[in-house]
């Protein structure tokens, strides 16, 4: 896989995690590594076990067996709540109180200044909205604050929900951009979305259906390996050839 | 734990209180004025008022803090914001005493509204000290707020919240000995009574009330409610997990 031949550390090494709601099976037996320092996306349809995946990384998720090691340590363990950024697919911010008052909060929780909060309001594109309520704004906009909140404090693992659902595709652009130039400067993205094509702004792709992880390798070589042009109709073959 | 988290814990729901203005209003003036409506539904009955009074100035900041703090940690769990702070680095007792903190404010300017309608203008006379009162009063407030925070755990929707104030804060208001005196209901009712932390509440309110001696039965009734208000913290703390289904 590229994460042992390009020399870098996993930033996250999922091994035979299971997750168990009730009585189903949510994530049955999972392994996977995230190369540290890339985007990863990991997509599949609604309902594959996306989130259930990203909550177990963030360390929020009762697990039942298998281990995930989050920068070589235990998800959810005490130093990484400084180091891990999570952005839950509905945005979760104070709806009640401005832009401003909603970073200011997360800041300080993490002790960082003004300075940081006017970086990642540039970042997200919201400088003009500082003081309108949250509530008030639209959905959009709504998730880019949330995303604001996750990037406080330069954590080295962002963990993004379906960041760009629901958002225009200018602003959609410019976000995988900013996604880009953060992973350039060193800090790893595991990025979740059900739109297979959004897979041609990572450099690796975890492909993941009922639970199960069907491929992770660089888009552009499941393209090929699947004789196919769009990862939608990878996809497609993927499973099919699965199933057969 | 940290001062700094607990501080902007703290400001965060007062500037989400200040963006609430009729909230807020309801807060501070609906007391005043029940305590005025008392005093002229009990017109006709002499002393009730004097008798009644005075504890209720105690009591109301219980009532509502139940009711706001429910609704507010309800609020937390559901969209989202408890599972984002649980992930940063905040201590629960942060989150805890930042709301403590924010709601016992609120607390103390409702109690001085109150207390000042009803011991200045409507005559109620405290035979104790009054800053004993207010004390006390605050101290409802958080007795309140620990309640709501650990019953919020087993709302799932602001309906049911709402519905836990008939469930949870209705009996013990009549059991308290506010309505009628304790050792006039019926046996069981009494002995109940005993296991109700408003009991002692009230029972601290009516002693400053009627009398300037601080006796061994106000240090009992202060210290339960004083262990109650940091048990049920502490059980609203085991309510907040970091890991979920």
């Amino acid at each position: 896989m590229a994460s042992e031949s390009n020399g870098h550390v996993p930033a996250i090494e999922v091994e035979n995690l299971r997750v168990v709601r009730g009585d189903n099976p949510v994530l049955p037996d999972l392994s996977l590594t995230v190369t540290g320092g890339s985007v990863t996306g990991l997509l599949g349809p609604s309902g594959s076990g996306k989130s259930t995946l990203m909550r177990a990384i963030v360390g929020v998720q009762l697990i039942s067996s298998g281990s995930v090691l989050v920068l070589g340590q235990q998800a959810g363990s005490r130093p990484l709540r400084r180091e891990v950024g999570y952005v839950t697919q509905a945005p979760s911010v104070y709806g009640d109180i401005t832009v401003h008052e909603n970073l200011t909060y997360f800041a300080r929780i993490l002790g960082a200044g003004e300075d940081d909060v006017v970086r990642v309001l540039e970042t997200v594109a919201l400088e003009a909205f500082t003081t309108r309520i949250v509530g008030t704004l639209s959905g959009g906009q709504r998730a880019r604050v949330s995303l604001a909140t996750a990037l406080l404090g330069r954590p080295r693992l962002l963990i993004l929900d379906e960041p760009t659902v629901g958002l225009d595709p200018v602003i959609r652009r410019q976000l995988w951009e900013t996604f880009g130039e953060l992973a350039r400067s060193g800090t790893t993205l595991l990025v979740s979305s059900h739109v297979m094509d959004e897979a041609s702004h990572c450099e690796e792709v975890l492909l993941i259906r009922e639970g199960r992880l069907v491929s992770s390798e660089p888009p552009r070589e499941l393209l090929r390996r699947m004789h196919a042009d769009d990862m939608e109709t990878a996809f497609l073959r993927l499973i099919e050839e699965e199933e057969t | 734990m940290s001062p700094r988290i607990t501080g902007s814990t703290a400001l965060r729901v007062l500037s989400q209180l200040r963006r609430d203005p009729r909230t807020v209003a309801l807060l501070l003036v609906v007391p005043a004025l029940l305590v005025v409506l008392l005093k002229y539904v009990l017109e006709g009955s002499p002393g009730s008022f004097e008798r009644l009074g005075g504890p209720l100035i105690g009591l109301f900041p219980f009532i509502v803090m139940f009711l706001v703090t429910s609704i507010t940690m309800l609020r937390e769990r559901t969209t989202g914001t408890l599972e984002r702070l649980l992930t940063l680095p905040l201590a629960k007792l942060d989150l805890l005493l930042g709301y403590g903190i924010a709601f016992g404010l609120v607390a103390a300017a409702q109690v001085a509204i109150v207390a000042a309608v009803g011991i200045g203008w409507l005559g109620i006379d405290v035979a104790g000290p009054i800053w004993l009162l207010v004390v006390l009063a605050i101290g409802n407030a958080l007795l309140g707020m620990s309640l709501g925070l650990f019953v919020s755990a087993f709302a799932t929707t602001e309906f049911q919240a709402v519905q836990f104030m008939p469930v949870f804060v209705l009996p013990q208001l009549l059991l308290c000995g506010l309505f009628v005196a304790r050792d006039q209901m019926a046996h069981f009712l009494y002995v109940i009574s005993y296991a109700m932390p408003l009991t002692y509440a009230y029972d601290a309110l009516a002693r400053v009330t009627t009398s300037d001696v601080f006796d061994r039965y106000l240090a009992r009734d202060i210290a339960v409610t004083a262990g109650v208000i940091l048990l049920s913290l502490a059980l609203g703390a085991a309510t907040l997990r970091r890991r979920t289904a």
